[in-house]
C-alpha cells in the first residue's frame, strides 16, 4: 500500500495522525500523577495535539504506559494494547515501563512493557519530569512524520515476533 | 434446553444478578483497584476489592537494600506522599542505632512534611470532584501543586520523589532564601485556596452526589483500622501528630480536623480544611527553622547498621497511619521491614459501605476513600 500512495497524500496522513494524538493513559503508578500534570495548565500537552479525553483504548491512537507494570497487569495492558484501532503508538514512560526501574529485582513485576507490546518512545525518569513528556511526544511526531504509511495504518514487523512463544516444540 | 436470562432492567421482575468487574483499569479507580460487583440492576449486592495489580514486593526488595538505598523505594509505595513515607524509615532506623537528630533538621522535616501533606490533599481535591463529574477544581488544585512543587523541588531536587530524609538528618541544608520563597509560596496557596474552596464545597450538584452518601460509622471506622481524613470524617478523633508526638509535633499545636457525618461530603470537608492547617503549620515551622542555626545532618559510619533488635515506627501520613516494623539482625540490611500502610486498612471498609449502594454513588464512595493503590498493594 505504501507504494501506492503518493507523497503528498502520505504527508497528509502523517501530519494529520501527528497533530491528532488520541491518547489513552494507562495510568500504573507514580509516572501517572506527572502525566496528569502534564496535561493540566503549566504544561498543557494540548497544544501539541496530544488530547486526553479518548474513552477508551478502542477510541485512542496512543498509549502513554506510565508506571510499574506487574505480572499480574500485564494481561490487561496486552488486551487493552489488541484493542486499540490501527494506526496506534505506545509511549512507555518512565523507568518502570521501560525495564523494570528501582524494581528491576522484584519478583513480581514485569521488566518493561516492551516484553508485552511493541514500544514508539522511551522516557527515561523517575518519575520523568513533566517536560520530559512533552520532549517524547515530539519524538514520537517526528517518528510519525518519516513514517512510510498508507492509508490502512503503518507496517509494523516484530507484532508476531511479540507474541511468538520463546521456545517452540520440537 | 436453553433458559432466559434477563439482566438489569427487563420485563419482569425478577431479575438475574450480574457479576461487573469495575477495573483494574478504570478511569475512576485512580489506579488499578478491581472492583467485582455482584449487580440486582442498578444496585450493588456485594462488593469485594481485588487488589495486587500494583503488587511490587517492596517488602521483599526491603532486605536486599541497604538502609540508604530503602529510602529510596520506601517513598514509592505512596507516591504521593513520598516525604512522610521517607521520615517513617529514617525514624525507624533512627531510633534503633540511637541517633539525635540536629534540631534544624527536625524543624525543617516537620515544615516539608506538612507542605507534602497539602500537596497531596491537593491531589485529591482536584481528582474527587472530577470523578463525579466536576472537571475544573482539577486545574486549580494543579496550579497550588505546581507552586508547592516547585519550593519541594528547589529544595530536593525531585517533584515527586524528594529522597531528602536521610538517616540522622536531611540530604544537605536547603539554599539560602529559600524559606522566604517557602513562605511566599504558602501565602500564595492560601490566597488562591478560596478558588477551589467556593467552587465546589457548597456546590448544589456536588452536595447532593455525596451528602449522606456512603456512610462510615465510627464503630466501623475503628473495626477495620480506617485512619486519617476517612476516620477522622466518621469521628474518630485520632492523629498521631497529636496523641504520640513525633518530629516537632509536639511543639506544636497541631489541629485536628474531624466531622462526625462519616459521609464521602464529610471526607472530603476534612481534607479541604486540613490544607488550611497545613499550611499554617508549615509556617509556623519556617518561622522556627529560621530562628535555628546548625547542621542539619550527622555524620554516618560508611556502613549504616543498625544493631539487633526491632522496633515499630508509625506516622501520621496525609492518608492515615504509616508504620514499619523493622527487625535487624545488626546486618547492614533489615532481616525484615514491615509496612503497614493507611490505604491498605482504608480500603477494606469499601466492602462494608458498597453493599446497597447505586452504581453512581459507588463511584462517588470509592473516589472519597482517598487511597493509592501503590499504598494499598505495596
Amino acid at each position: 500500500m505504501g507504494s501506492v500512495v503518493g507523497d503528498p497524500i502520505k504527508f497528509v496522513l502523517n501530519w494529520g495522525r501527528r497533530y491528532s494524538l488520541w491518547v489513552f493513559n494507562f495510568g500504573l503508578a507514580c509516572c501517572a500523577i506527572e502525566f496528569i500534570a502534564t496535561s493540566m495548565g503549566r504544561h498543557d500537552f494540548m497544544r501539541l495535539g496530544v488530547i486526553p479525553f479518548a474513552h477508551g483504548p478502542r477510541q485512542a491512537d496512543l498509549m502513554v504506559v506510565s508506571g510499574t507494570v506487574t505480572d499480574k497487569m500485564a494481561p490487561a495492558v496486552k488486551r487493552l494494547y489488541d484493542q486499540m484501532p490501527e494506526p496506534k503508538y505506545v509511549i512507555s514512560f518512565g523507568a518502570c515501563s521501560n525495564c523494570g526501574g528501582p524494581y528491576w529485582d522484584s519478583y513480581s513485576v514485569t521488566k518493561g512493557v516492551d516484553q508485552l507490546i511493541p514500544v514508539d518512545v522511551y522516557i527515561p525518569g523517575c518519575p520523568p519530569r513533566p517536560e520530559a513528556l512533552l520532549h517524547g511526544i515530539m519524538k514520537l511526531q517526528d517518528k510519525i512524520a518519516g513514517e512510510q504509511s498508507g492509508l490502512g495504518g503503518v507496517n509494523r514487523t516484530d507484532v508476531k515476533a511479540l507474541t511468538a512463544p520463546p521456545v517452540r516444540r520440537p | 434446553m436453553t433458559s432466559e436470562l434477563t439482566v438489569g432492567t427487563g420485563a419482569g421482575l425478577d431479575t438475574a444478578d450480574m457479576v461487573l468487574n469495575i477495573g483494574p483499569q478504570h478511569p475512576s479507580t485512580h489506579g488499578v483497584l478491581r472492583l467485582k460487583l455482584v449487580l440486582d440492576g442498578e444496585r450493588v449486592l456485594s462488593a469485594e476489592p481485588i487488589i495486587g495489580y500494583m503488587h511490587r514486593g517492596a517488602e521483599k526488595l526491603f532486605e536486599v537494600r541497604d538502609y540508604r538505598q530503602i529510602i529510596m523505594l520506601a517513598n514509592r509505595h505512596d507516591w504521593l506522599s513520598a516525604f512522610c513515607n521517607e521520615l517513617g524509615v529514617v525514624l525507624a532506623v533512627e531510633r534503633l542505632m540511637g541517633i539525635e537528630v540536629p534540631d534544624r533538621a527536625v524543624w525543617l522535616r516537620t515544615a516539608l512534611a506538612e507542605l507534602n501533606r497539602v500537596l497531596n490533599h491537593l491531589m485529591f481535591l482536584g481528582s474527587y470532584p472530577l470523578e463525579i463529574g466536576a472537571i475544573t477544581p482539577v486545574f486549580y488544585a494543579f496550579r497550588e501543586r505546581e507552586t508547592i512543587q516547585a519550593v519541594l523541588e528547589e529544595a530536593s531536587g525531585g517533584r515527586m520523589h524528594y529522597m531528602y530524609n536521610r538517616v540522622g538528618g536531611l540530604k544537605e541544608e536547603v539554599p539560602a532564601g529559600w524559606t522566604t520563597r517557602a513562605r511566599t509560596a504558602i501565602d500564595q496557596v492560601r490566597r488562591r485556596m478560596p478558588d477551589l474552596d467556593n467552587l465546589i464545597r457548597r456546590n448544589e450538584i456536588f452536595l447532593a452526589r455525596t451528602v449522606g452518601v456512603g456512610v462510615l460509622s465510627a464503630a466501623d471506622a475503628a473495626a477495620y483500622g480506617a485512619s486519617g481524613p476517612v476516620a477522622r470524617a466518621s469521628g474518630l478523633d485520632f492523629d498521631l501528630r497529636r496523641d504520640e508526638p513525633y518530629l516537632a509535633y509536639g511543639a506544636l499545636d497541631v489541629p485536628v480536623v474531624t466531622r462526625t457525618t462519616g459521609d464521602c461530603h464529610a471526607r472530603f470537608e476534612v481534607l479541604l480544611d486540613q490544607v488550611y492547617a497545613s499550611l499554617d503549620l508549615a509556617q509556623t515551622c519556617l518561622d522556627e527553622v529560621d530562628k535555628l542555626t546548625g547542621p542539619v545532618n550527622v555524620r554516618l559510619p560508611k556502613v549504616v547498621k543498625a544493631p539487633e533488635g526491632h522496633t515499630y515506627a508509625w506516622t501520621e501520613n496525609p492518608l492515615g497511619i504509616n508504620g514499619y516494623y523493622l527487625v535487624s539482625h545488626g546486618e547492614k540490611t533489615p532481616w525484615r521491614l514491615k509496612l503497614r500502610t493507611a490505604s491498605y486498612s482504608n480500603v477494606q471498609a469499601l466492602s462494608k459501605l458498597l453493599p446497597g449502594t447505586l452504581v453512581p454513588d459507588l463511584i462517588a464512595i470509592l473516589g472519597s476513600m482517598f487511597f493509592v493503590v501503590g499504598d494499598v498493594d505495596k
